[in-house]
This record gives C-alpha cells, structure tokens and sequence, in this order.
C-alpha cells in the first residue's frame, strides 16, 4: 500500500484475503510478492493456506487499494462514536443466527 | 499368475513409487533456506512436504506387501543405493533454480498422468493411495508450469538457463515410459496401466508448455536410464549418505 523506499526486487506486492469453509466473509490474511495474478494467487496459496481449512482465496494488487491516512480519522470516524442511535444493539438478534 | 508372484512384483512397484518421491522430495527440501524468494521457499517446502508424505505412504505398502515386516523408515533410511529404485531425473542435482523447476515441471506432468491412470487400478490400496497423489500432483504441476512459462519467456538470462535445464534433463525423460517384465506382468493383471501410453499426452503437455514459454523441444538424444535396476549416478550415493546419515548414526531414535 505504500511505495518501498529502498529498492523492492521482488515484484508487486498482493494483499490476501481468505474465506475458511462454511461461507464466512474473506478476511484479509496479510500479503505476498508476486510478478502477476497467477504467481500472487500460487503464492498466497502456499503462504496462507497451509493449514486449516481455506474454501476460497482472493488476491488484489496492494496498489489498487485505497486507504485513510492515520490523519483522516478524526474527520471519518469520530463524529459516529457518540451517535449511539446509528448502533443497531436495539433489535433483538434471534438466537442461532451468526455473521449478521 | 500366482497370488504370492503379483504381491512380490507390486511391492517392488511401490518401492519404485515411494522412491522416486522420496528422492524428489528430499532434493527439493535442500532447497531450504537457499529458495529466491521467501514465497517460493515455502512453495517448494510444501512441494517437498508433499512427496515425503506419499512416498512414506508407498513405502509403508511396499514394506506391508514384502512381508518380511520393514517399515517406511527402515526402507528409507537403512538400504544401500544399489536398492533404490527411483527414475534417473529425480535424482538429479538442483543445479539452479531453472534446473529445478524444469526437473519438476517433466516429472510433475508424468506423476500426474500415472497418479491418475493408477486410480482406476484394480489393487485398491494403490488405487487409493494415487487418488490422493493425482490430486496434489495437479497443483505441483500448475506451479512448477507457471515457473517454466515465466523463466523461458522471461529475460535473457532466465530463458538461456531454462533451455540448458530442458536439454540437460531430457536424456532422462526416456525412462518415465520404460516397461519391463514386472511392469508387463502388473499391466496384464491390470493392476498398473502400460507406462508407453502415458507418453503421448505428457509429450503433449510439455511440447505445448515449451512453445508457450518460447523454449526449443530438445532433439531426440540418446536416452538414459537404469535407475529401475538400481543403477544410479554417483549424486545419489552422495545425496543418500546425508539423508541417511542421522537415522543412521541413531538407529532407532524417536523424537
């Protein structure tokens, strides 16, 4: 997500996200070196899918993302912390459901 | 054929299955430590990891059908080199990083054709056995093609090193295919498919993925082989005297 300061001889760098069996949301994993989206998706395999159970991978350029900077966060997010009326905690949830 | 007779010539079989994956396997785990880059060190850990498995696998069923009560660990570690039975490429120095994967890439897309004819052998311990390597066998040789195409399409230097690794290596591409008279006798009871029609479509995948990555298909040169009759080259002897050397300078050791 940032350009490298010192020389990165190691190609692109691919952020990972990985679903794990029973239909969860992909949740990022951390990230690989790689020329292409093949090798990205080869690598993050043989990186972060190891062990356990991984039903899916996605793979996408860290380039490609776009990011707060550590400043933007009084002016995005702060002004939500205290209007507790956008917080949903005033439904009841049936029991069982989960990943809402 | 006589039950004891087929039993002998499929324990042998196994033991050529369990070797060769053996002797790839530690070749690829020599790697440790010295691979490009830290993806790929990983990479060619699990490759290395994966053929360990099954051949401890193979050889435990070699040693179940030999009967004479050796384990995967006494065949791997306690035979000379005259007794092992792996193909001539396998054993094959590392050489470079283009050298390995063009070792790899020739034997990943044979492993995978014999894994998948042998599902369907009428041996089931071997059927299922090769059921699970068909199945990783598939993944090594995306890997190691995706390497080809990148190293034979890529620089200058990539593409020379990748067609020296190609040239030197073919010589042992001969002996994938080789029969013999066990083989004949497995393939009659079909329990083994004939090693010659496995030739055409792994020709055709490697002249395909040569092409792709702009690589020049070797002319047909004087083939070598033997390692089926434990004639093997002096870089086993040396390879083995490492591997072998803990379990055997600790006979017995458990950890």
């Amino acid at each position: 997500m940032s350009t490298p300061t010192s020389a990165d001889t190691q190609g692109p760098l691919w952020e990972v996200f990985v679903q794990e069996e029973g239909g969860a949301a992909h949740v990022h994993a951390g990230s690989v070196h790689a020329p292409d989206r093949e090798m990205a998706l080869q690598n993050a395999r043989d990186v972060y899918a190891r062990r356990g159970r991984v039903a899916s991978l996605w793979v996408v350029e860290s380039d490609s993302i776009a990011a707060t900077a550590p400043a933007d966060r009084a002016s995005f997010f702060e002004s939500a912390f205290d209007k507790i009326y956008r917080h949903p905690q005033f439904y009841k949830v049936p029991r069982g459901i989960r990943g809402l | 054929m006589a039950d004891d007779e087929r039993t002998k010539d499929l324990a042998e079989y196994c033991l050529r299955l369990g070797d060769d994956r053996l002797v790839l396997g530690h070749r690829l785990s020599e790697w440790c430590g010295h691979a490009p880059v830290l993806e790929e060190e990983l990479a060619l850990g699990n490759l290395a990891l994966d053929l360990l498995d099954q051949s401890a696998v193979f050889l435990k069923l070699a040693g179940c059908l030999e009967g004479c009560g050796r384990s995967a660990d006494e065949l791997a570690f306690f035979r000379a080199v005259s007794a092992f039975r792996n193909l001539l490429l396998v054993e094959q120095p590392n050489g470079d990083f283009a050298s390995t994967i063009a070792r790899q890439y020739l034997f990943d897309v044979f492993d995978l054709h014999l894994a998948t004819s042998l599902e369907t052998s009428t041996d089931r311990d071997l059927a299922s056995c090769a059921a699970r390597a068909a199945r990783e066998a598939a993944y090594h040789v995306r890997h190691s093609r995706q390497w080809a195409l990148r190293l034979g399409d890529g620089t200058e230097e990539s593409h020379r090193r990748m067609q020296t690794a190609i040239d030197d290596l073919w010589t042992f591409t001969g002996e994938l295919f080789e029969s013999d008279p066990l083989v004949e006798r497995l393939v009659e009871a079909r329990v083994v498919h004939d090693p010659q029609a496995l030739r055409a479509p792994w020709h055709d995948a490697v002249r395909a993925t040569l092409a792709e990555a702009g690589l020049r298909e070797p002319s047909e040169p004087t083939l070598r082989s033997g390692g089926r009759r434990g004639m093997h080259g002096e870089c086993l002897d040396r390879m083995l005297s490492e591997m072998q050397s803990v379990a055997r300078a600790f006979p017995g050791a458990s950890w």
